[in-house]
């Protein structure tokens, strides 16, 4: 720690070449944080799937509708443990801008199939003895500053008409990546007032008693309505996931790219500016070797420089990008997964250092090889 | 005392025997310097004085550990340098030289106290007995009050005491002076040539100086003479070997 003070001394010899180096390495971890951010948001319904429920859809689209008459049926297949349905609603609350998604939902299940949604007992019972109640997600209810009681009018987009609902309840999730946005009403409530497809909902979750029953209970959903009007396509909760994130394109590939391109940039910024720190600076490293510091010493010197760079402008990107996701979904619902996870600053803050390191190694060995008598003669 | 005839004994500080140095530019082979020998006893403050391209900082790079002679040997205070790994030498110059060098080269970003303290963050000594070395030696170069000062805020004398702290703090075998007051007007340069003259006579610190400036090779107790890479005795003592 007697070093430090070199270390920083030297970073405020130039600040505004300092600055602004800190801000590249800044700007590009605050991109690196947006990138997995987005790559989350795209891909998270894939992590945080049940593995033990399995969701039946429409084998023509997951836009097509299927029989309320299946649910019996799918019940009564051994491994089954549970099951219920949603129907996608899309209405409009005030404003198109205003999205979150809406859901007409088996109310006597749904808690038993979503465990992980926590809704305290009194506002559950109070959302069944209503037919007009609503259950809502803690991030949008805190988006629209709704609370229990709250009446809410929505314009039907599928289903025309003004449709109003009670809030009852309150949910939230139990991991920091649950989706917090859905809007829940009871199925009843829009069978009764629908003018059309009265008998259909929009498609099956099935939970099974254990995730080795996944495939069997697959197979045997997908043959009982085979040959039917209405054809089923049942995938684990996990697959459905992954390929609804795969509609928007290779994101992975995109993500990996854009990073690879700004570390790349970023590494050669750092690089260059440690180069000409050190030329910059040659004497005094002569002289540093002269008193009796070693070269190893002058070696990591550069290096801590270099590293000091670096985390100060990891720290400060990931931090800006961290503040920015916890303000929540900025587009309002279409990535509700919008969260910056702690693994994904650890990875960031190690970025980070091995671009620092990278960029400081060449600058560092030049320096540690400097010949004394050489250096002192340019001086 | 002071020998240029390889007759000195055992008890010299510095004792140099038949040293070489020779460089290979292009195709051609420069004799820098050839068979040199010189004894200096504890104490005594040597001036080396010569034409440009003589010798004479190649022979205190030498004799400071910073350089290595194609031949001959160097024995400093017992330790023979001139065999030295590179790592050895570097500490050895930590503990046995103090360098002041013509342009100061002082650290910019650091203050005066800080760059005075730099040689001693090499030692294990703690922070508080670190900051009293340091106030020593700023004291005996007469900037005391100038420690929390950087070296731009300092005229060239100033940042040449500095220089001269930052040598003598951690009390180095002797000090290596490269045309100390060659960068500077005559007053300053005389203020450096005091202090280097007290250190010399009141702490019987050993000097050698390489330098062009005849009143200032009038300061030492000795002067020698490099001319084509041979040592020879200063005018005052042209008459023996003893200088």
């Amino acid at each position: 720690m007697k070093y430090m003070p070199l270390i920083i001394a030297n970073l405020f010899r130039k600040k505004l070449r300092t600055a602004l180096t800190i801000g590249s390495f800044a700007v590009a971890l605050f991109l690196f944080g947006l990138l997995v951010v987005v790559r989350g948001a795209f891909s998270q319904g894939v992590d945080v799937a049940g593995a033990d429920r399995l969701d039946v859809i429409n084998k023509v689209s997951i836009i097509q509708p299927l029989p309320y008459a299946y649910r019996d049926q799918i019940l009564r297949i051994p491994g089954v443990k549970a099951i219920t349905f949603d129907e996608w609603f899309g209405g409009v609350y005030q404003d198109e801008k205003n999205f979150f998604p809406q859901f007409a939902v088996d109310p006597d299940n749904q808690r038993v199939v979503y465990p992980e949604f926590a809704i305290p007992e009194d506002q559950w019972k109070a959302f069944l003895q209503d037919r007009e109640g609503a259950i809502v997600g803690s991030g949008t209810a805190k988006r629209f500053g709704w609370k229990i009681g709250d009446r809410i009018p929505i314009k039907g987009a599928i289903y025309p008409g003004n449709w109003e609902f009670n809030i009852r309840g309150i949910y939230q999730g139990a991991k920091d990546n649950d989706d917090l946005t859905q809007f829940w009403f009871q199925y009843k409530y829009l069978d009764e007032r629908r003018q059309f497809g009265k008998g259909l909902i929009g498609w099956y979750i099935v939970k099974l008693n254990s995730p080795d029953d996944a495939t069997h209970v697959q197979k045997a959903i997908d043959q009982m309505f085979a040959n039917s009007p209405y054809e089923t396509k049942t995938e684990t909760e996990k697959a459905l996931a992954s390929d609804f994130a795969k509609q928007f394109g290779n994101i992975e590939l995109l993500i990996v790219s854009v990073g690879a391109v700004v570390f790349f940039t970023l590494l050669l910024v750092t690089g260059n500016t440690m180069a000409i720190a050190v030329r910059e600076r040659i004497g005094e490293l002569a002289v540093l070797k002269a008193v009796g510091f070693s070269d190893r010493f002058v070696m990591f010197l550069v290096l801590g420089e270099s590293l000091l760079i670096a985390a100060v402008g990891g720290l400060l990107g990931l931090g800006i990008c961290k503040l920015f996701t916890l303000g929540g979904d900025p587009t309002h619902g279409f990535l509700p997964f919008f969260y910056l996870p702690y693994p994904a600053i650890v990875l960031g803050i190690v970025i980070a250092f091995a671009v620092g390191i990278l960029a400081g190694i060449l600058p560092a060995t030049g320096a540690m090889r400097l010949r004394v008598v050489d250096a002192l003669r340019r001086v | 005392m002071v020998r240029v005839d390889g007759g000195g004994g055992a008890g010299s500080l510095i004792q140099i025997r038949g040293l070489d140095k020779t460089y290979r530019r292009g195709g051609e082979e420069i004799h820098v310097l050839q068979g040199l020998n010189l004894d200096v006893d504890k104490g005594e403050f040597v001036a080396f004085m010569g034409p440009s391209g003589s010798g004479k900082t190649t022979l205190l790079n030498l004799l400071s550990g910073l350089d290595v002679p194609s031949r001959g040997s160097i024995v400093v205070a017992g330790d023979e340098i001139t065999h030295m790994s590179g790592n050895k030498l570097t500490e050895w110059r930590a503990r046995h030289v103090g360098f002041i060098f013509q342009m100061y080269n002082l650290i910019p970003v650091l203050t005066a106290f800080q760059n005075v303290e730099l040689p001693l963050l090499l030692t294990k000594l703690s922070k508080s007995e670190r900051r009293k070395h340091v106030e020593t030696a700023m004291a005996v170069v007469g900037l005391a009050d100038r420690m929390d000062h950087y070296p731009r805020q300092l005229s060239g004398g100033q940042e040449q005491r500095v220089a001269i702290a930052r040598a003598i703090v951690a009390d180095p075998t002797f000090l290596m002076c490269d045309e100390p007051t060659g960068d500077l007007d005559r007053k300053s340069a005389d203020d450096i040539l005091n202090i280097l003259t007290r250190l010399s006579k009141e702490y019987a610190k050993t000097i050698l100086m390489v330098t062009h400036d005849p009143m200032a090779a009038e300061r030492a107790q000795a002067t020698l003479h490099l001319n084509k890479g041979v040592l020879v005795e200063g005018v005052a003592a042209a008459a023996g070997s003893h200088v």
